[in-house]
């Protein structure tokens, strides 16, 4: 089943059932509920903290609304979420119709990688896009994950949250964070029509097929439909959203995403329907090149160097350690009892102190104390890169190329973050000469289509010097060349330039990591650019012998005056000398 | 003005230039003359040509040896007194980096010999639109086939033969000739012309591009060459070639191939005096008096045929901007440059001390004065006072 922290839910709405009108309280983004414990399953450990404090601010954060607690609560209640929906769409990457087809199709395909994955299957993703008007579209998307239990599909598709990723540290895809109901919200609001939902978790269950709308005004999931179902899958889920969009071509489109997302995912076989598929007959398949899965990702506790003073000041609030010391050692890597210690005197903050009743001075003082100490790097097994073999044995089956390359850096860390870069390269063929190189950058295996200029990864690219490996480049821009590059960072936490999550933060550590590994990469490219050059060379001095010795033989036989016969032999003789000489 | 020998030629039928007609005497007679640079110039091509052919059918690689044509390879020799090319040899060997270049030279040296069976001539620009006939041997552009020649040229220098003997020539004809000068010249059909080159009024003979044919009958006491078509008007207006008794030469800057030879021959055949009349200024200095005297840097395997050794530096020199007061120009940084290049680099300055004296204090007035700065003491000072009393002195002209 999907993962489901993607879609915690404040409340404890009860399975499949319409819940009390509540406010809806995201689960990182501030509101802790007492209420929250009862779930289940306890999310990230930054979550699960019951302090009591001051009701939860309003979604949007409204912060000149804070006069009165009273009537704040109240409007709270009738905030309608459609509302606060359409005021963020750009947050969300519904921005536009062409973009929110794109980011439904991300987040339902991030969806099935992520549910297949968990549960060890290799996944099996099918995307159709149905055209039914010039701008109304369905899309629907299809896996062969674990399906889920009939009591959870009204909770994961029929409430709009936050991610609530944010403070869980693991490299995961979900960076969007903003979950598959949006998109049903989405299409909900662009088209009336409800979300439909198939799902099975297992040969010897039934098929469930829901249709669910979300209460726009109370944010609850309400259920249109709830059969048993036959269905051919013996386990998988499938997702069909109806909504207003635009189906367009080019970098941001969703063809690209989809040969994007297959090739940083090759253990994945993905089968893509556009639309018109039917007048053009194209389903487009793209194969699985690796039948192992990506390992699973350890998660980890955040490394005290790349904490911000807001996020420890909450840290310490939340810690369930009697002291400082216990704290600093129980929810940090890295920190010995003895490094809590040199912390805590280099603050001048008892060790012993309770944590959630340091000042926010101390607390200032804790977190400088920490950079002025020195502390182990984070560990780094819990980045999972997608390999260099796999990386060449994706773009080999995806891109019509004669050579390819890939290089994988060893993990690294940036500000406490572990994060590691890999490169792949494609070279020659079928690839356009004249143009800039194709550049596919991805965060977490995820593509990112959008603010290419504003990437880590661009400006590596761009700063480069790829005239030294045989490609010509303009000036700090993108080299020009039969060229496609697939440049991947993978990080517990990357480190996005703004919300919308499409260009890499220009971090040193990062940037050098990817030239390093672009370096590499671009080595071995040249080695094979040499060669074509030295072959194209071979063949053209074939060709001046062909082309230059009847002329030699022309001009002695002017001077000489001998005849055709003669002349003939001359040719003969020279053009065998001059082969022997060549191969010497 | 039936005064260039060539200039009928591309109308009349290739017709052989063996005449009958007597030829006056000079140096051997004309035909004679003639007959054995042609022989001589066949009997290389043919010689090349056969070497690369029998290097060929054993099998070998041929190759041409060719005097590397570069500075290095060149030195100032105070007994021949000119620069001369050294003994530095450029193998060319036949490979497939080469078999272009190779055709190229060998379809040129077919083409000279063509033009010599056929007593014509072919200009640079002409041998250049000949070779788009030959498909892909064709040259692209002009300095192509034009450094192909200069390679043959190099190539058959050792045995005394220049382009012109190649029948190749050059673009651009020589300067102007006045004075006490009568040339005998010879069209392609063979008909005498005998040229005074007393009788042109205010105009002057114009030296053509080829002068191996011409002979010459003088009464001059010596050649003075001119830099400046201006100050050329006017001696030659004011027939200053009567009252010196000498052959006035322009040369209009540097002087090109057919000049320098024009006035090499006066000054070998009939022991005449050269003396050069330029700007004094590193350009006047430097270039075209070098030039003139000890050849150039960069043609230095024609410079035995193409400078004139004899030749002496009558003026403007440094001295003469302080003797006569005349009017200057500040040096530009170009000219400062240049100069002291000729002083640090080059052997002919190197080796004489009046030039390098004279060159020291030119750099250090800082200044530069023309040959026409002499009207400041009246339009004709130059012909009154200044030319006759430098002439008194011939022996204190630079070397």
């Amino acid at each position: 089943m999907p993962d489901q922290e993607k879609f915690v839910f404040a409340s404890p709405a009860p399975g499949g059932g319409a819940g009390r009108p509540r406010r809806r309280a995201p689960a990182r983004a501030g509101g802790r509920r007492p209420r929250e414990r009862k779930r289940g399953r306890k999310p990230a450990p930054g979550a699960a903290e019951p302090v009591a404090h001051d009701p939860a601010p309003a979604p949007e954060g409204g912060g000149g609304r804070r006069s009165s607690a009273v009537e704040l609560a109240r409007r709270q209640r009738d905030i309608s979420v459609s509302e606060f929906f359409a005021k963020n769409r750009h947050l969300l990457g519904f921005d536009n119709p062409s973009k929110a087809l794109l980011t439904t199709v991300k987040e339902g395909v991030d969806n099935a990688l992520d549910a297949c994955e968990e549960a060890g299957i290799l996944p099996d993703v099918r995307v159709e896009i149905a055209q039914l008007d010039e701008t109304r579209f369905r899309i629907a998307i299809e896996d062969n994950g674990p399906g889920i239990v009939r009591a959870q599909v009204p909770k994961i598709f029929g409430r709009l949250l936050y991610g609530s990723k944010f403070h869980r540290l693991r490299q995961s895809r979900g960076q969007q964070g903003i979950g598959i109901s949006a998109a049903g919200m989405y299409g909900l609001i662009t088209t009336g029509k409800p979300i439909v939902i198939t799902t099975r978790t297992g040969a010897k269950k039934p098929a469930h097929h829901f249709e669910l709308v979300i209460d726009t005004q109370k944010n609850e999931p309400r259920v249109k439909r709830d059969d048993v179902v036959e269905w051919n899958r013996a386990h998988g889920t499938r997702v069909e959203i109806e909504l207003e969009g635009n189906y367009r071509g080019g970098q941001h489109s969703v063809d690209a995403y989809i040969r994007q997302i297959s090739l940083a995912n090759p253990h994945a076989q993905i089968t893509y329907v556009p639309p018109k598929a039917e007048e053009y007959g194209a389903e487009h398949a793209f194969p699985r090149v690796a039948r192992t899965l990506p390992p699973e990702t350890a998660e980890i506790k955040p490394h005290p160097y790349g904490v911000e003073l807001g996020v420890l000041m909450q840290m310490f609030r939340d810690s369930r350690s009697r002291n400082l010391r216990g704290c600093l050692t129980g929810d940090f890597s890295r920190v010995s009892p003895r490094i809590a210690d040199e912390i805590c005197t280099r603050a001048k903050v008892s060790a012993s102190r309770r944590p959630s009743e340091t000042t926010r001075e101390e607390a200032e003082r804790v977190h400088r104390a920490i950079q002025a100490t020195k502390i182990m790097a984070p560990p780094t097994d819990c980045i999972a890169p997608i390999g260099e073999e796999l990386i060449e044995r994706a773009l080999r089956a995806e891109v019509e190329a004669d050579f390819f390359a890939a290089s994988t850096r060893r993990p690294t860390v940036y500000r406490g973050n572990p994060f590691l870069v890999e490169v792949g390269l494609s070279y020659g063929g079928k690839l356009s000469a004249e143009e800039s190189i194709t550049l596919y950058r991805y965060a977490n295996r995820v593509p990112l289509q959008y603010q290419q200029g504003a990437c880590a990864i661009t400006k590596a690219v761009n700063s480069t010097d790829w005239k030294a490996y045989g490609l010509q480049q303009p000036k700090g821009a993108l080299p020009i060349g039969p060229m496609l590059l697939m440049v991947h960072v993978a990080s517990v936490w990357v480190p996005f330039t703004s919300e919308s999550k499409e260009a890499i933060a220009h971090y040193p550590e990062i940037v050098k990591e990817l030239r390093l590994a672009l370096q590499d990469c671009g080595r071995k490219v040249s080695a094979h650019i040499r060669r074509r050059r030295r072959e194209a060379e071979e063949a053209k001095k074939r060709g001046y012998i062909e082309k230059y010795i009847p002329h030699l033989a022309i001009a002695l036989q002017e001077i000489l005056g001998f005849d055709e016969r003669e002349k003939e032999r001359t040719i003969e003789t020279l053009t065998d000398v001059l082969e022997r000489s060549r191969k010497m | 003005m039936a005064a260039r020998r060539k200039s009928g030629s591309g109308k009349s039928a290739p017709t052989r230039r063996v005449t009958r007609k007597a030829a006056p005497g000079g140096a051997g007679s004309y035909e004679k003359r003639v007959q054995a640079t042609d022989t001589e110039t066949r009997r290389q091509i043919d010689q090349t040509a056969e070497r690369v052919h029998q290097t060929i059918r054993k099998r070998g690689r041929p190759d041409l040896r060719l005097p590397v044509r570069a500075l290095s390879n060149v030195s100032y020799s105070n007994e021949q007194g000119y620069l001369e090319i050294g003994r530095q040899m450029k193998v060319r060997t036949l490979s497939v980096n080469t078999v272009k270049n190779f055709a190229q030279t060998l379809r040129m040296m077919a083409l000279s010999k063509e033009l010599i069976q056929n007593s014509d001539f072919a200009t640079k620009r002409e041998a250049y639109y000949i070779s788009k006939n030959w498909e892909e041997c064709k040259f692209d552009e002009q300095v192509e086939s034009d450094t192909v020649m200069d390679d043959i040229e190099a190539l058959f220098s050792v045995h005394q033969v220049a382009r012109e003997q190649l029948r190749f020539y050059p673009e651009e004809h020589g300067g102007s000739v006045s004075g006490p000068l009568v040339v005998v010249d010879r069209d392609s059909t063979g008909r005498v012309s005998r040229i005074d080159c007393t009788a042109f009024g205010s105009g002057a003979y114009s030296v053509p591009s080829s002068v191996e044919g011409l002979d010459f009958e003088t009464t001059a006491a010596f050649v003075l060459l001119i830099e400046t078509g201006g100050m050329f008007q006017r001696l030659q207006s004011h027939r200053f070639w009567e009252r010196a008794n000498c052959i006035l030469v322009e040369m209009g800057g540097v002087p090109t191939r057919s000049v320098r030879r024009f006035v090499r021959r006066l000054a070998d055949e009939h022991g005449l005096p050269v003396y050069a009349f330029v700007d004094c200024d590193p350009y006047g200095i430097a270039n075209i008096y070098r030039t003139i005297k000890v050849g150039s840097g960069s043609a230095a395997h024609i410079n035995r045929f193409f400078c004139v050794p004899s030749a002496r530096f009558l003026g403007v020199t440094p001295q003469d901007i302080v003797e006569y007061e005349l009017p200057t120009h500040p040096l530009k940084d170009v000219d400062v440059k240049r100069a002291r290049d000729a002083l640090k680099n080059d052997p002919f300055f190197q080796r004489h001390k009046p030039w390098r004296q004279a060159l020291e204090q030119l750099v250090g007035m800082g200044v530069r004065a023309e040959q026409q700065a002499l009207a400041k003491w009246g339009l004709n000072y130059v012909i009154d006072e200044y030319l006759p009393r430098k002439l008194q002195h011939p022996g204190r002209f630079l070397p």
